[in-house]
């Protein structure tokens, strides 16, 4: 019994090392005062200072939160009405292209999106002269393309497991329709649209590969600029970043967690 | 009646999704498919205009599949595909090894303690891909973390060459992929009933017995969904080959940003991405199965 337990215990154990040591590592060498990342040279925050001095990096930054904040509401949006739809109309014509088109992305290799996605750009801009040059706008519509899927998925689950009555309830009533929807529709769904946004702009925040493709010379977010510097090696103003993404996300994360812990 | 009302309103606001994704998913598939089968022309784009196809007619078409031909004639790209497959298949297997018993240990914990466990797998998700795979430079760079270590401990006199091979490629994508397959393994063994188990052990079975017997064939489901959850996405993984493989790393993303980039063959790099798409068929609809069928189960 005893034996067993700590074999699992040691693998479990040398798991979660292994989930977090890099982590760790990038986090302690954004401190290293050395400019050769592997040397120890004491404690130092030059390279947040450098990091708040860099006008690139910050403005990459905006970008990518500006795209990212509104490609993540569109596709909640897009997603619940696509999840909603899926759930309560029984039988349309164009479901299973819907139910297709809607789990494809899932799925989809990065890599193929962007190329397609940029094929669509410039056939478009061919024929009605729109997107004239590619960049914030056209990576926005990507994002929105493929994080609505992810919504959709959260949105659909969450009614899979939701009782209908008391909307009915409410309709016999004689509630309005988009009174009902917004009172006891979307109160219920409400949590998942908030993990499907927060998906969603996770997603467009971390998003390099169909950024690259869409986007034209004057548009650079910031994972592609993050891919740019480290396809060179190791550099410390990155580390220093990353730490500052890591903080943020744990914080957020965690603050989550416990919220809902809170709630339930 | 009323109950019409809404549903009219919600079919009404559908249309704008799904014109959304008519436009914005299918037709560049369509266009994809179309550009496979042009004919490369020295131009800015750089393939030919596709749309004159209606106004040639359909005699074109047997010319233009020499994208094709060339795939399936060039040994290369058969070198690629297989050797994404192999690359893919060996981490997906590697993420097993250490994802099976890091969810049953997880589901074996009492509950209060899961949340803190499962927290702790689902973090690294959200922090950024691509800063998880650069994390990995630093520890595995010639003059990285690793073997200064191993240096100081006076292991090794030389550093060992750990990055820029396919054995970072490994790391890289079992690292980046793990919570995909610890997740729907810990669903799955979580929801697992442990009289099943108690009735096994009051049998007289041997601990490994009751795992091998009872516990492996009914989280099944749960292996099969975690593997195609990181196979099908490490098939056509970019980044990670990008950033932790050597030149002589064989993979079908890579390439093709190389095909689209580099080489400027577009309707080579659309052939390359609709054979890749053939490829990951398979896999994709075994995975909606089964989860069709999980979705039922837990009903």
């Amino acid at each position: 019994m005893k034996k067993r337990g700590t074999g699992l215990l040691t693998i479990a154990a040398f798991g979660y090392a292994f989930l977090y040591v890099p982590i760790l590592s990038v986090v302690v060498y954004s401190f290293n005062d050395s400019r050769l990342v592997t040397l120890w040279g004491g404690f130092s925050l030059r390279w947040y200072k450098s990091l708040l001095e860099n006008e690139e990096i910050l403005g990459a930054a905006l970008l990518s939160l500006q795209i990212a904040v509104v490609s993540a509401t569109v596709a909640t949006v897009f997603g619940t009405i696509a999840g909603l739809a899926l759930h309560r109309i029984g039988r349309f014509r164009g479901r299973t292209l819907l139910t297709g088109m809607i789990t494809s992305p899932l799925v989809m290799p990065e890599i193929i999106t962007g190329i397609s996605l940029l094929f669509l750009f410039i056939t478009l801009s061919d024929w009605i002269g729109w997107p004239g040059a590619r960049g914030a706008v056209t990576i926005t519509i990507a994002h929105i393309t493929f994080s609505m899927a992810y919504v959709a998925v959260v949105v659909r689950s969450r009614l899979a497991g939701s009782d209908e009555s008391l909307e009915e309830a409410a309709m016999d009533l004689g509630g309005r329709p988009l009174r009902v929807f917004f009172d006891i529709t979307v109160p219920t769904i409400a949590p998942a649209m908030i993990s499907g946004w927060l998906l969603a702009f996770t997603l467009s925040l971390d998003d390099v590969v169909i950024a690259s493709f869409v986007s034209g010379p004057g548009a650079t977010t910031l994972p592609m600029l993050i891919f740019s510097k480290v396809k060179l090696g190791v550099t410390p103003d990155i580390n220093a970043l990353a730490t500052v993404i890591i903080a943020l996300v744990s914080v957020g994360v965690v603050a989550a967690a416990l919220l809902i812990r809170r709630k339930t | 009646m009323v109950r019409d009302g809404r549903r009219r309103w919600l079919r009404r606001a559908l249309l704008v999704p799904y014109a959304w994704l008519l436009l914005f998913f299918l037709a560049p598939f369509l266009i994809i498919l179309k550009i496979s089968v042009a004919d490369p022309v020295v131009a800015l784009p750089p393939f030919t205009a596709l749309f004159d196809w209606a106004a040639s007619g359909w005699d074109r078409i047997q010319a233009t599949f020499d994208n094709y031909l060339f795939l399936f004639q060039d040994r290369y790209y058969a070198t690629i595909y297989l050797s994404s497959i192999k690359t893919a298949a060996i981490s997906t297997f590697l993420c097993l090894l250490i994802g099976y018993p890091m969810a049953y240990f997880i589901a074996r914990q009492p509950p209060h303690r899961r949340g803190l466990l499962l927290l702790g797998i689902i973090l690294p998700f959200w922090i950024s891909f691509l800063l998880r795979v650069y994390a990995w430079i630093g520890l595995l760079n010639t003059n990285g973390v690793i073997n200064n270590l191993l240096q100081w401990l006076g292991l090794i006199d030389q550093p060992l060459s750990l990055i820029y091979n396919d054995f970072a490629v490994y790391i890289g994508i079992v690292y980046s992929y793990l919570p995909f397959m610890i997740l729907p393994l810990y669903a799955n063994l979580e929801r697992l009933d442990s009289s099943l188990l108690e009735a096994a052990a009051d049998l007289g079975a041997r601990r490994w017995r009751t795992f091998v017997d009872v516990t492996l064939p009914l989280s099944r489901p749960g292996i099969i969904a975690g593997s195609l959850l990181v196979f099908i996405p490490a098939i056509g993984e970019f980044i990670i080959p990008a950033l932790l493989g050597g030149s002589d790393t064989l993979m079908i993303g890579r390439a093709l940003w190389d095909e689209f980039f580099i080489n400027r063959d577009w309707p080579v790099a659309s052939a390359v991405s609709v054979v890749l798409l053939m490829i990951l068929v398979l896999p994709m609809m075994w995975f909606q199965k089964v989860q069709g069928r999980e979705v039922e189960d837990s009903r």
